[in-house]
């Protein structure tokens, strides 16, 4: 194997893993730990295996069925739209040969001892526990087939599972699963390498169209229960005036006038932590009540004065030039191959653009919610969170209780989107729970809340210049991102985007240039940042992918061509030869970048949406692909630009190619929802600082996606690839080729070049600016 | 104490007049269908009906709407347009997360009671005011003219 840079530790684990250390041992700890010895290398595991906790697949720890025959999956991650509750039911159900309408689930409270890995990030639910969860259905099959045969007192060979029966062939006799239910779990669990899985042909719900949703019925009925819906007699409820600036502290507080809002029960401090914050609350003060009406009348009460600490003067207008002032400058290099300085000195022409994004946050549906009851030195809490284990871990440390007195149950997500990866919501329900012993408490975060205080997506700028040949093809490529890191809400001083933030999309670019560098010059973060659905994807394939489109129209070729061109011979790239260490921690030789999949997701996309269309002027289409959570995803975009510069999209192509395809029904629509949450992105999607402070409240100021955003017409085209290939992630990587793709799109109806996030009112005058 | 007629029932309540009848439902009353985004009329998560017209519960002061007949996702499957939409959700599988989908229900079936037959414009306009972060609104679009149709046909 070959030697790994000293910081593939934090690159291989979680979003979570690396940050045990810190908690236990401390940051200095932590930071040294990312260096350590490359011996530890022999060991390195990747996908599943690769994760905190591993994998278990054991069918009595999963499945479960009733004398009745109805079939209990037990589901370990979270469900935030994405469908995992049906898809790896359906998974389960599928090798038990189960009938789906008999198939219930129930959702893993917090233990990872005893369900594996439950962090519900990454893109990695299926692609982790699609094997995993195959086999404990295979396993179930096996024990009652052979609880049938002992019964009929025949060879296990003889009997044959079908549809919730086993039958025994000879004899024409059969027994229902519920009839041999006790006596096959009282079996042991056949081994692993004895386990005989279906071949494709024989799957029943595995790659097929529309198995019944397994909480649609609830959604559509107003019964399913999210955060916000778990309820005790005499509960109470809370909401929090936290620092309006990162790092700021309570200096005085005056609840007088709070305490006499009728139903507020007392004010709580809650103590922050000192920077950076981790996962850990932000601090503030909490106004208990007994209805959430009470709670937020009593918190506009509040009389407090807030020391806004060190972050006090972040500005977005002035740190944007400060992005941009350190992409024109060398910074640490990431990548490098050929001679780039002698490419751009013998290059026919060049080309340079800098591109720029904003912050953005997450803000699910859901706002942050969580309710957390403590007695008798124990604690029980109730969230929507994407990260049960480590809710778990710092709710014990954060009340000083084992990690055995702390029950995690996880409710429905109403969206997550990488915020509900973070606890800090959670921990303040359980810190203001052991307030109030015995009773049930529930902290809600209102909209201004969420918005104020998420753990942000980056801001970035991107800076490309290539020197061209005189086929208009490059021949070298600079590219440098700048950009604020999630790293650094864990330890003071990192000022470099991680492994896990460069390989999304900078390093293991593909494109066969033969001399290149990437730069990563130093940001300092002043806000929480954290994952945002697609994270640093999202500006390194905006810049990238607009930066070709630009290529390609100044050599005077067709983006389509010339992205072929571009992209080389098939062939598949070893990450570690790109110096991408991470690959989504997956196993390099498993997972090669496999070019012949980007070409056709480019060519399945294009051909799709009629590329090459003539269209009238304020018309055009746009194309764009990127291969991201080792998926391949390609876009075309038809957009028509009004003469007022409003944008209508007319029509989005999306094709998408993630291996094997469990749940087709889930995938498309997590590519449509994604191309959604992309055009919000790009269109209108800004946070912006000032004073340290969010200038952004509720949604009026924040805009994210509406109907009247979203393309008239979206079309997903699966894409099967050649051969055996593992599976890809799906959630996320739908985002990222789609601001690219639009602002290609708006290029080519008008002219005009994006560079700079969100679009908004940049096409008004379009006509005007004569393109 | 204050009277809401809530799906049907009587209901005493004690609570301010300036309460907004989301929170006199979900806190007070116990439904928990009608679910809280914004605060601010701007997400249409909070979506009811009263006396049949789409509303945003999460700025409708209780003490406003005395005497008038409120409606929740809680009790919409015993309406008969109200069941057609469902259907077409459930048909169409427009969920993701479902966090807004109670609104959005509530919206479109408030919408197809006044206008049986709207156009994609008007289905548009009846529903921007409720945003899925999920971006779930093509198939809102298509469950709408899904339930339409259906509705079309139980006339005719």
């Amino acid at each position: 194997m070959s030697r790994l840079p000293k910081d593939f530790v934090l690159s291989n684990l979680s979003r979570r893993g690396f940050l045990k250390g810190a908690s236990a041992t401390g940051v200095l700890v932590l930071a040294a730990s990312w260096g350590l010895p490359d011996a530890f290398a022999e060991d390195k595991k990747f996908g599943a295996e690769g994760m905190p906790h591993g994998v278990i697949d054991d069918p009595k720890v999963y499945v479960s069925i009733a004398a009745d025959g109805s079939v209990t999956v037990i589901c370990n991650r979270s469900e935030m739209g994405q469908g995992v509750r049906t898809s790896l039911s359906m998974v389960v159900a599928d090798e038990l040969d189960a009938d789906w309408a008999l198939v219930k689930v129930q959702q893993a409270p917090a233990d990872e001892a005893r369900f594996g890995n439950q962090d519900t990030d990454g893109s990695r639910s299926m692609r982790h526990w699609y094997e995993p969860m195959r086999r404990c259905g295979a396993a179930a099959r096996t024990m009652l087939e052979q609880a049938a045969a002992a019964q009929w007192g025949v060879a296990v060979t003889e009997c044959r599972a079908q549809l919730h029966k086993v039958l025994h062939q000879p004899s024409g006799r059969e027994l229902g699963y519920g009839a041999l239910a006790a006596a096959a779990s009282a079996l042991p669990v056949p081994a692993r390498d004895s386990l005989r899985l279906k071949q494709a042909s024989e799957f029943r719900y595995i790659g097929k169209q529309a198995s019944r949703a397994i909480d649609g019925a609830d959604i559509v009925n107003g019964r399913a229960v999210f955060g916000a819906d778990v309820h005790f007699e005499g509960m109470l409820y809370a909401v929090v005036a936290r620092p309006p600036v990162y790092g700021g502290k309570v200096r005085t507080v005056d609840s007088s006038a709070a305490l006499k809002v009728p139903g507020v029960v007392k004010v709580v401090a809650i103590e922050g932590r000192p920077l950076p914050s981790e996962f850990q609350p932000l601090g503030g003060v909490a106004v208990v009540a007994k209805n959430t009406w009470a709670a937020i009348k009593g918190r506009e009460a509040l009389k407090i004065e807030w020391d806004d600490g060190p972050n006090a003067g972040y500005d977005s207008i002035a740190y944007r030039k400060e992005l941009e002032a350190a992409a024109l400058k060398p910074g640490k290099v990431v990548r490098s191959s050929g001679n780039l300085d002698d490419a751009l000195a013998k290059a026919d022409s060049t080309l340079e653009a800098a591109y720029y994004l904003p912050h953005l946050s997450q803000s699910p549906m859901e706002p942050m919610v969580a309710v957390a009851r403590f007695k008798d030195g124990q604690c029980e809490a109730w969230a929507p969170s994407q990260a049960p284990q480590v809710t778990r871990e710092r709710i014990a440390e954060r009340l000083g209780i084992g990690f055995d007195k702390v029950t995690v149950n996880i409710t429905l997500l109403g969206g997550g989107f990488g915020r509900k990866s973070k606890p800090d919501f959670v921990v303040e329900a359980a810190v203001l729970a052991k307030e109030f012993p015995g009773q049930a408490i529930r902290v809600q975060w209102t909209r201004e809340d969420d918005i104020h205080h998420s753990y942000f997506h980056t801001v970035s700028a991107e800076y490309l210049k290539a020197g061209l040949n005189q086929d208009g093809l490059p021949s070298g490529w600079l590219h440098r991102t700048v950009a604020p890191s999630i790293t650094a809400l864990f330890a003071p001083g990192m000022t470099h985007e991680a492994p896990f933030e460069i390989g999304m999309g900078v390093t293991n670019m593909a494109y066969a240039v033969p001399n290149m560098r990437m730069e990563n010059p130093e940001a300092t973060a002043y806000a929480r940042v954290g994952w945002y659905r697609s994270v640093s994807n999202i500006p390194h394939g905006f810049a990238i992918q607009s930066f070709i489109d630009e290529l390609a129209h100044k050599a005077g070729q067709d983006p389509l061509k010339y992205q072929l061109k571009l992209l080389g011979p098939d062939r598949k790239i070893d990450p570690r030869t790109v110096s991408d260490e991470w690959n989504y921690g997956e196993s390099p030789d498993r997972y090669p970048i496999d070019t012949a999949r980007i070409r056709t997701v480019l060519e399945t996309a294009a051909k799709a949406a009629g590329w090459g269309r003539k269209l009238p002027k304020g018309r055009g289409l746009g194309l764009a692909v990127h291969y991201s959570f080792v998926t391949y995803v390609a876009a075309v975009i038809e957009v028509e630009v009004k003469d007022d510069g409003t944008v209508i999209v007319h029509k989005a192509d999306i094709a998408v190619d993630c291996g094997p395809q469990i749940n087709p029904e889930r995938i498309r629509s997590q590519f449509e929802g994604a191309c959604v949450m992309g055009l919000g992105n790009a269109m209108v999607g800004e946070i912006s600082f000032k004073d340290g402070k969010v200038q952004q409240d509720n949604f009026h100021m924040y805009e994210v996606a509406r109907m009247s955003l979203a393309p008239k017409e979206v079309a997903v085209h699966l894409v099967t690839p050649p051969g055996e290939v593992p599976l890809g992630g799906v959630g996320e990587p739908g985002v990222p080729p789609i601001a690219p793709a639009l602002c290609n799109a708006l290029f080519a109806a008008t002219g005009k070049r994006i560079r700079s996030l969100p679009v908004r009112y940049q096409l008004q005058g379009w006509q005007q600016a004569g393109a | 104490m204050i009277t809401l007629k809530l799906n049907g029932k009587d209901h005493q309540l004690d609570v301010t007049e300036d309460m907004p009848l989301l929170w006199a439902i979900r806190d007070v009353a116990g439904y928990n269908g009608t679910k809280f985004g914004c605060g601010m009329g701007l997400c249409g998560a909070c979506t009811i009906h009263i006396d049949g017209a789409p509303a945003r519960s999460c700025i409708t002061p209780i003490g406003s709407v005395q005497g008038q007949a409120i409606s929740t996702i809680d009790a919409l499957h015993a309406d008969p347009v109200g069941q057609v939409v469902q259907q077409a959700w459930l048909d169409t599988a427009v969920a993701q997360c479902g966090y807004c989908q109670g609104g959005q229900i509530m919206s479109a079936t408030a919408l197809l009671k006044s206008n049986p037959n709207p156009s994609d414009e008007q289905i548009e306009e009846a529903m921007v005011g409720n945003i899925c972060r999920c971006g779930t609104y093509n198939r809102i679009k298509t469950a709408i003219r899904q339930a339409s149709t259906h509705l079309k046909e139980a006339k005719a």
